[in-house]
Order: C-alpha cells, then sequence, then structure tokens
C-alpha cells in the first residue's frame, strides 16, 4: 500500500467541511460548470459520503472527482482549510487501486516513470504539432502523454524540442567563491519544451555568481501522476528525484516551474523525514531571487527606452503557497517591463495537470476569462512562472484571437541582463 | 410516490441532462449551511420560467414535493428536501438580463451571484448596497426569498428595499407579475413585499426588477476600541443621535476580540472590551469631516484607541479582522450554532449581558459579534456536540436567548430566517392569531401544499 496519505486518514479533515458554499465563490471547475459536484462542498459531500459507505466509487462519482484542477483555490478560501484537492488526490488513488488506473494515467505513468524513453521520445520529434502527435506511432510514449482520443486538433502545442536541456549543459556550472550552490530541479516542462527557459535560469544564477548543479538524473516531479491518482509512480519518481538531488552536496533545490516547487516541495513530504528535509531546501526561483537581493541589482541597470507591458497570472502551486510578491518585485523590477496587474490574476488558467486532457472543453472555457482578462488589462506579454501555464495560457489566447505572448518571467529577466 | 413516468415527464419538460436521480447527485442537493441532511428523490435543474411552471404544474398534479434552492448557504435548513420530492435548483438561470442606468434599474435571473451582480453595476457607476456575508456565492433569489442583510443596512436598508417587482412562478404553477419597474405603484396588494422573507414557500422567484443607487465616490473605515461593550453601545447611540448614519457599524464583543487575537495574532491592548468598525461613504471631501465628527462624539466613551484607514490597502485590513471572526471561533469548541436575533440598537449592552448570564449560567461559552447598528447581535454558542450534554445545554440556552430578544422587543431572526431550524419557536415571537392569518394565505395559494412544505411553520 502506497505511503501517500489515504482517503481513511482525511476524515476529521473532511468532518471540517461546514458545508457553507463559500468556495462556490472560487472552484474554476464550479464557474464554467454551475453543478454542485463541480464544487470542493460538493466533493467533500461525496468523499464523506464513500468514507460512510453511502456511495460506491459508481460513474458519477468518478466523474465529479475527475471534475477537479487540484488547484487549490478552494482551501485557500475555505473558512476551516478544507484540503479539497488532497482529498480528491486521495479518493483519486483509491479508484486507481481499485478500478485500475485509466488508459490515460497508465500512459502517464508508463511514460513519466521512465526518463529515457522521454529523452529518446524528444530526439526524434522536433518540432510536434498537434496533428503530428496524432501520426505518432501508437506505442509511442508521447501518444501516451498526450493520447490522441483525448487530444484536440485546434490545441496549440508548444514544440517538442530535439535536445532536451539537461543533455545540453553540463552537470555542473562552477560560480564564485562565497556563493551559494543550488540543484536545479528543471521539470519536464523545462527540459522537453521550454530549454530557453533553464537557459535563461543559468544566466540569472551566474550574473549572481550562484554555483548550479544540474543532476542528469532526475525525473518528473510526478505531479501529473498524483492528478492520475497513479500512487505508485509517485512514489518511484519521489525516490528517484530524492537521490538525484542529495547526490551533490547543495545549499537550496530551486524550481523554476511552480508544479514542480508544489511536487518536491510539498507533496513528497508524506512519504518520509528525508523528503520533509528536501522539501525545506526547495525554493522557487523568484523566492530565491528576491533573498539574494536581486531587485536591488535590477534597478542599478539603465532603464529601457521602449518598455513592453506586461502582466502576470498566478499559478495555483505558487499563489495557494502564499508566493505572490517575488515574481512581481522581479517583474516590476526588470527596465525593460512596464508592468500592469489584471484582474483575477490569481484564477487557476484550467490546465491541472491531466484536467484540461481530460476535460479540454471545460479546460477551454476557465482558460477563455484568463484570455479575456489578459486583452483587458493591455498587456503584450503575460508572464508567468510554470511551463505547464504558459503551454495553457498561449492556447487560451490564440483561441480567442488575442495575439499576446506568453513567456516565462525568467526569459525577460535573460533579455535585460548583460550576457 | 415519484415513478419512473415521472421522472421522464422531468426529462421532457428540463431535458434528461438537467434531471438526476442518482444516489450522488442526490446527496449532492441534501444539505445547506445547517449541515443537516435530507435526501431528495430527484433534483431538475431548469433553465426558463416556462419550465419551472411546468414542473410546478406535473408536481400539483402528482401531489409531490418541490424544494426551490439557490446556492444552499441558507443557515436555516430552507432548501433542505425535508420530505423528498424534488429539489428544484436555479444554478443554471444565472444571467443578469438587463442594467437599464438611464431608469437605476436592473433585472436579473434569480441564480445570479450577489457579488457577480453588485461588480456589474459598479462598473458603470451604480450601487446595489445588500452585502449579506454570503454575498460571493449566494444567490439573489436565495437573498428575496430570506430577506437577506449585511452591515451596509444600517444605512441603506435590507434586500426587501431593493426590489421593485418580481417574476412568480405560484405554487400551482401560473406565472406571475408583481410591481414592475417604476420607483411608486400602489395598484392591488404590496405582492412584491410578501414574497421578500417567505422562504420559498408562496412561489418560485423566476426574475427580479432591482432598484439601482449610484454609486457613492469613496468610503473611510475606522476600527475604534472600546473598554466596555456599554461604551461601544453608548457611541452606536451617540453617532446616531448627532444625526449621522453610518454605512456600517459593526461590533465585536471581548471575547470575540480573545478569540480573533488568539487565532490571528492582532495586536490588541488587553483592555479593549469591545471593537466598533465605523465605515461612512459619500463624497471624498466630506468624508474626513464625517470621521472626525464621530471620533469627537464617542472620545468621551471609554476609548481605548482609534485607528483610521488612510487607503483601501488599511480598509481591507480592518475588515479583514472582523472576516476572520468566523474560522477563529473555532478555537473555542468545534461545533457552533449561530442565531442572529435582533433587538432595538439601544437594547444592544442589556441584551449582551443578558447572554453572559445565559452563557454562565450554562458553563457554555457564547460569543457574540455583528450589526451595532441594527441591532443584529450573532449569537454563537460554542460548544463541543460529542461531549455528553453540551447538546441539551446549547438547546435550552438558544430558547433563553431568543426569550431574551423577545422581552426586549427584538425578533429570533434578523438576517437568516426561520426554516425548519427556527420553526420549533415561531409561537414564541408570533401570536397564534397572526400565525393563523399567515397560515390561510399558505393555504389558498399553495392548497396541495406542494412547495416547500414544513418550513417557517411547523406542520400540524
Ligand atoms: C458564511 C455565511 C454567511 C452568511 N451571512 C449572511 C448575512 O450576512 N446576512 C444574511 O441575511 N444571510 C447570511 N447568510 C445566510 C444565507 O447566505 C442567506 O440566507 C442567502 O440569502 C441564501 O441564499 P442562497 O442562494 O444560498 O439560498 P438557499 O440557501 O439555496 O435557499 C434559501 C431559501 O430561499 C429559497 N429560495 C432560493 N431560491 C429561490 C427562488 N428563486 N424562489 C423562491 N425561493 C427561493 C429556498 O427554498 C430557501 O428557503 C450567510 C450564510 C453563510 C453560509
Ligand atoms: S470546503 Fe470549506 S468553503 Fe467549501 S463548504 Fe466546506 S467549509 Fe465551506
Ligand atoms: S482544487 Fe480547484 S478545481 Fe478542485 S475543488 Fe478546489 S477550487 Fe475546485
Amino acid at each position: 500500500m502506497s505511503k501517500l496519505k489515504q482517503l481513511e486518514a482525511f476524515r476529521e479533515e473532511i468532518e471540517q467541511c461546514v458545508k457553507c458554499g463559500a468556495c462556490r465563490a472560487h472552484c474554476p471547475v464550479f464557474a464554467a460548470e454551475k453543478y454542485e459536484g463541480r464544487v470542493a462542498r460538493g466533493k467533500v459531500a461525496l468523499a464523506q459520503s464513500l468514507l460512510a459507505g453511502e456511495v460506491d466509487l459508481e460513474e458519477k462519482v468518478l466523474e465529479d472527482m475527475s471534475q477537479c484542477l487540484l488547484c487549490g483555490s478552494c482551501k485557500a478560501q475555505c473558512p476551516n482549510k478544507v484540503p479539497t484537492d488532497e482529498i480528491v488526490a486521495a479518493v483519486r488513488r483509491r479508484i486507481a487501486e481499485q478500478k485500475g488506473l485509466s488508459s490515460f494515467g497508465k500512459g502517464i505513468a508508463a511514460v513519466l516513470g521512465r526518463p529515457k524513453l522521454m529523452n529518446a521520445l524528444a530526439k526524434t520529434g522536433g518540432a510536434f504539432s498537434a496533428l503530428l502527435f496524432k501520426k505518432l506511432p501508437k506505442d509511442s510514449g508521447l501518444r501516451l502523454r498526450f493520447p490522441a482520443p483525448y487530444l484536440e486538433a485546434d490545441r496549440t502545442l508548444p514544440p517538442i524540442t530535439a535536445r532536451p536541456f539537461r543533455e545540453r549543459v553540463p552537470e555542473v556550472i562552477p560560480g564564485q567563491a562565497g556563493q551559494p550552490t543550488v540543484a536545479f530541479f528543471t521539470g519536464c516542462g523545462i527540459n522537453y519544451m521550454y530549454p530557453a527557459v533553464g537557459e535563461a535560469f543559468l544566466q540569472a544564477l551566474k550574473f549572481l555568481g550562484v554555483t548550479v548543479v544540474i543532476p542528469k538524473d532526475q525525473a518528473c516531479c510526478g505531479l501529473p501522476a498524483v492528478s492520475a491518482g497513479a500512487a505508485g509512480t509517485v512514489e518511484k519518481l519521489a525516490a528517484q528525484n530524492l537521490a538525484a538531488l542529495t547526490r551533490h552536496k547543495v545549499d537550496y533545490v530551486v524550481t523554476a516551474c511552480a508544479s514542480c516547487n508544489a511536487g518536491i516541495g510539498k507533496v513528497y513530504g508524506d512519504l518520509g523525514e528525508e523528503y520533509r528535509q528536501l522539501g525545506a531546501k526547495t525554493r522557487d526561483i523568484f523566492v530565491f531571487l528576491v533573498e539574494q537581493g536581486l531587485p536591488g541589482k535590477l534597478a542599478a541597470l539603465p532603464k529601457a527606452a521602449r518598455r513592453t507591458r506586461v502582466t502576470y497570472h498566478d499559478p495555483c502551486h505558487l499563489r495557494t503557497q502564499g508566493i505572490t510578491k517575488e515574481p512581481r518585485a522581479i517583474l516590476k523590477a526588470l527596465p525593460q517591463v512596464e508592468f500592469v496587474e489584471m484582474a483575477a490574476a490569481g484564477t487557476c488558467c484550467g490546465l491541472g495537470g491531466t484536467y484540461s486532457v481530460y476535460h479540454y472543453e471545460t479546460s477551454k472555457q476557465i482558460g477563455a476569462k484568463k484570455a479575456a482578462s489578459i486583452a483587458e488589462s493591455g498587456a503584450e506579454l503575460v508572464a508567468t512562472d510554470c511551463p505547464g501555464c504558459i503551454m495553457q495560457l498561449q492556447d487560451s489566447i490564440n483561441h480567442a484571437g488575442g495575439g499576446q505572448r506568453a513567456v516565462h518571467i525568467l526569459e525577460l529577466l535573460a533579455e535585460a541582463l548583460p550576457e | 410516490m415519484l415513478t419512473l413516468a415521472i421522472v421522464k415527464k422531468l426529462e421532457t419538460i428540463v431535458g434528461a441532462k438537467n434531471v438526476y436521480t442518482g444516489k450522488s447527485d442526490l446527496i449532492l442537493y441534501s444539505y445547506d449551511a445547517t449541515q443537516q441532511k435530507f435526501l431528495p428523490e430527484v433534483v431538475v435543474r431548469p433553465a426558463s420560467t416556462a419550465e419551472i411552471a411546468r414542473v410546478m404544474q406535473l408536481a400539483n398534479a402528482e401531489m409531490i414535493p418541490v424544494f426551490p434552492r439557490g446556492a444552499g448557504s441558507g443557515f436555516t435548513g430552507g432548501s433542505l428536501p425535508t420530505k423528498g420530492g424534488i429539489v428544484l435548483t436555479t444554478e443554471r438561470m444565472d444571467r443578469i438580463l438587463e442594467i437599464d442606468e438611464e431608469n437605476l434599474i436592473a433585472t436579473v435571473e434569480p441564480g445570479v451571484v450577489t457579488e457577480q451582480f453588485q461588480l456589474a453595476v459598479e462598473k458603470v457607476g451604480l450601487f446595489y448596497p445588500p452585502d449579506p456575508a454570503s454575498l460571493k456565492f449566494s444567490t439573489l433569489g436565495g437573498n428575496v426569498a430570506e430577506c437577506a442583510g449585511g452591515p451596509r443596512c444600517v444605512k441603506y436598508g435590507v434586500t426587501k428595499d431593493y426590489i421593485l417587482g418580481l417574476e412568480v412562478v405560484t405554487p400551482t404553477g401560473d406565472v406571475i407579475t408583481t410591481g414592475g419597474p417604476t420607483m411608486k405603484g400602489v395598484v392591488g396588494y404590496d405582492l412584491t413585499k410578501l414574497m421578500c422573507g417567505s422562504e420559498g414557500t408562496l412561489g418560485i422567484i423566476t426574475k427580479i426588477v432591482i432598484k439601482l443607487l449610484p454609486l457613492p465616490e469613496a468610503k473611510k473605515t475606522m476600527l475604534v476600541l472600546f473598554d466596555s461593550i456599554d461604551g461601544a453601545a453608548q457611541a452606536v447611540s451617540a453617532i446616531i443621535r448627532g444625526k449621522i448614519i453610518p454605512t456600517t457599524l459593526e461590533f465585536m464583543d471581548g471575547r470575540t476580540i480573545d478569540c480573533v487575537r488568539q487565532a490571528t495574532g492582532l495586536q490588541v491592548p488587553e483592555s479593549a472590551r469591545a471593537v466598533l468598525i465605523i465605515e461612512v461613504d459619500g463624497d471624498r471631501e466630506f468624508l474626513d469631516k464625517q470621521a472626525e465628527k464621530i471620533a469627537g462624539i464617542i472620545r468621551p466613551l471609554g476609548v481605548v484607541e482609534t485607528r483610521i484607514a488612510e487607503t483601501p490597502a488599511e480598509s481591507e485590513a480592518l475588515w479583514q479582522i472582523r472576516r476572520s471572526v468566523s474560522a477563529s471561533l473555532r478555537k473555542v469548541n468545534p461545533d457552533k450554532f449561530n442565531e442572529d436575533i435582533c433587538v432595538p440598537r439601544s437594547k444592544v449592552p442589556e441584551m449582551i449581558r443578558k447572554i453572559d448570564a445565559i452563557a454562565e449560567r450554562h458553563g457554555i461559552p457564547i460569543v457574540n459579534f455583528g450589526h451595532a447598528g441594527d441591532g443584529n447581535i450573532h449569537v454563537n454558542i460554542m460548544i463541543d456536540k460529542k461531549v455528553p450534554g453540551e447538546l441539551e445545554k446549547a438547546e435550552q440556552a438558544i430558547e433563553e436567548v431568543f426569550k431574551g430578544a423577545l422581552e426586549l422587543g427584538g425578533t429570533m431572526s434578523g438576517e437568516h430566517g426561520v426554516g425548519i431550524a427556527k420553526a420549533p419557536y415561531i409561537p414564541l415571537e408570533i401570536t397564534p392569531q397572526a400565525a393563523a392569518y399567515m397560515k390561510t394565505i399558505k393555504r389558498a395559494l399553495d392548497p396541495n401544499n406542494i412547495l416547500n412544505p414544513g418550513k417557517i411553520f411547523l406542520e400540524d
């Protein structure tokens, strides 16, 4: 049995729900679907009924439980801090245990658990479009990761890089004496889809003289597997990452992806003390950069003549940890950026890991609201701190015909720094 | 009895995908904020007035009870399907149909969430004042049915003061309109007011015509700490005697301050035994003067400290203290009975003293906060249900609190209505003659007792 918390262990948290309905105001899925099964209160009520034996894992319960982005917005706003996201994840593990993984969940488990396969796939790919995805051989793992029946033709996906980021760089990049040493946890998004973000990361840390270690044998953080209920895969990936990230002596583990940050920083916590220590060392890149005094150093750079209007999207996995100021602090300090706040910057973009693949139509509806906020802000770029969000934001903007571009803040930072 | 044939008929009315009979779906519409649970036999999610009318006709023909539901945020069980039957939710009827800037009127469907409506009218410089604490999720239909109120009621009144007209499906399935888009109107009985606060027992509200105000230019928030609840209460009277009606006059008693202090680390001197949050709104230049005048009036009344917000962010921080109350109470005890009595403004300190005595007599903590400006006290009886005997003590305390409020010329509920939670206590407040009058209305309009039966009155 998995060490991740079982549904039974959430009994007390479930009882904390007073059915007030406050979460109706904060759940993006509910906002799109307006049905009690989609909101945190409903999911908690179903979990409660599962525990009481009033319902089984019947089709409708599976459907409602699949309708959660695990964004944590409900928990952040709940007067009693009921962790609906964790409760839903526990139900999904139960579903996987009793009913087996869904075909999609199997694909996730098969590919994410095997980095070598992912590398090989990336190499054969070059620039993949959604259509090309569909032409992949049946047994291709990428096809499992984005299985064709779930993959809409009108979805914008980033090209898969021919050479994964971690293969392009040495394992250790020495910095200046007296500066900290950090391990860079790249995550899949940066490694396979957005290597430029990885390059920008290195450039920023070089500017500060920080020594960077990029363990070659790190794996996916495991959040997609959490979302699919694949408990075994989560544990396997966690163990592999623990080994990779503790092989070198480092002061911090730094992420540039909100999901990875939540993955290795929080989710692993249930698995034991060494994992909690790893979590304690884990920093989001912008938290790290602010701690290192980067905003002050940026202020010394000459202001650009023409400044680009940029707005910021809060990735759920940072917002719900209270990390909202640091990314903005860096953005605002950039000499070529004019920062504008958009309405509802803190609502989920609609990706939700595997959610958007299962429920693309709802995901698009949630994304459409985001695209409208971005347009209304008058920004040319929307910057964020999570490759997954970038992918979803760009897709939503393209559907809305907006013309803005979604970027990682690190890319803007790299642009501003001297070579 | 709900048969398959009836479900099929419901499906032809609202569409098969808006009719639910699965166990899990029934569970999802079995509760509200009272945390009680009653399973319906079927849930329907209509999209139009015509569909609701047809559902009611069918229900009457087949003698099946119908329970209207908005967001299910009610505190008295008004939407609970206590007799099985049909839960009819307005979730899908959530369109703002018109905002008429020329006449300062809006028309909405009942499922519109209150805050969404407020934001929409504020965008065009208009103002919808009613602001129940549940405004982010409760529906306007539910607000009208409960006649919801909030902190701004001191100055602006409650939901019914903004409802000009309604479209209603009657319990027998006819469609009527009441009132209309004029500021005046005296033709016939005022059915609009009758519907406000009728808790879904006299008709299903399908459209709401709402009166709007111009949006005040600015507001100013101040937090005042007093050394006693009497000081705070005298301050309320003094402000109003001084011919100032603030937008809000919220108070918290000493026990509430202790809870918030514990839960949030709020920095408040030990000597503070009551807090008022006072907000004024209007033209910007006039606010500073008003705030100064208020500070002057209340200074001699045992003020320990006054904090005035200079920016919207500071104002928000002061309100955050008030909003953290509810969650912080859980530190006292896990289970909470939240009653919302209302007494004449000047009787607030006397009522608080009565409540303190009740708390002492039963040995259970009671925490009070609420809207001092209109005498509406949220009495929170904090117990641990798991401890034997506590529940009985709480029930006794509740009855004594109600009686105490009535002795002072007050009422058992200022906001949350009766539903099933307060139905047993109705005879304390309403005379048999008045109750009979009300029941005659109900019988006349709903001869088969189909619509939300068993709410407000215990059934004979
Ligand atoms: C945290 C919290 C804070 C609250 N704060 C306040 C407050 O400050 N002030 C206040 O007044 N209340 C407050 N409430 C109580 C509650 O939010 C209000 O009573 C609200 O008006 C209920 O709206 P709803 O949409 O949730 O209705 P529901 O709970 O679904 O229903 C309430 C009643 O209205 C009836 N109803 C609903 N829709 C219709 C319709 N279209 N036609 C006819 N009948 C209908 C139902 O049958 C039921 O009797 C609070 C509740 C919570 C949980
Ligand atoms: S999850 Fe939290 S916000 Fe939602 S109903 Fe339960 S207690 Fe209220
Ligand atoms: S985690 Fe997000 S999607 Fe899931 S119930 Fe909570 S708010 Fe809704």
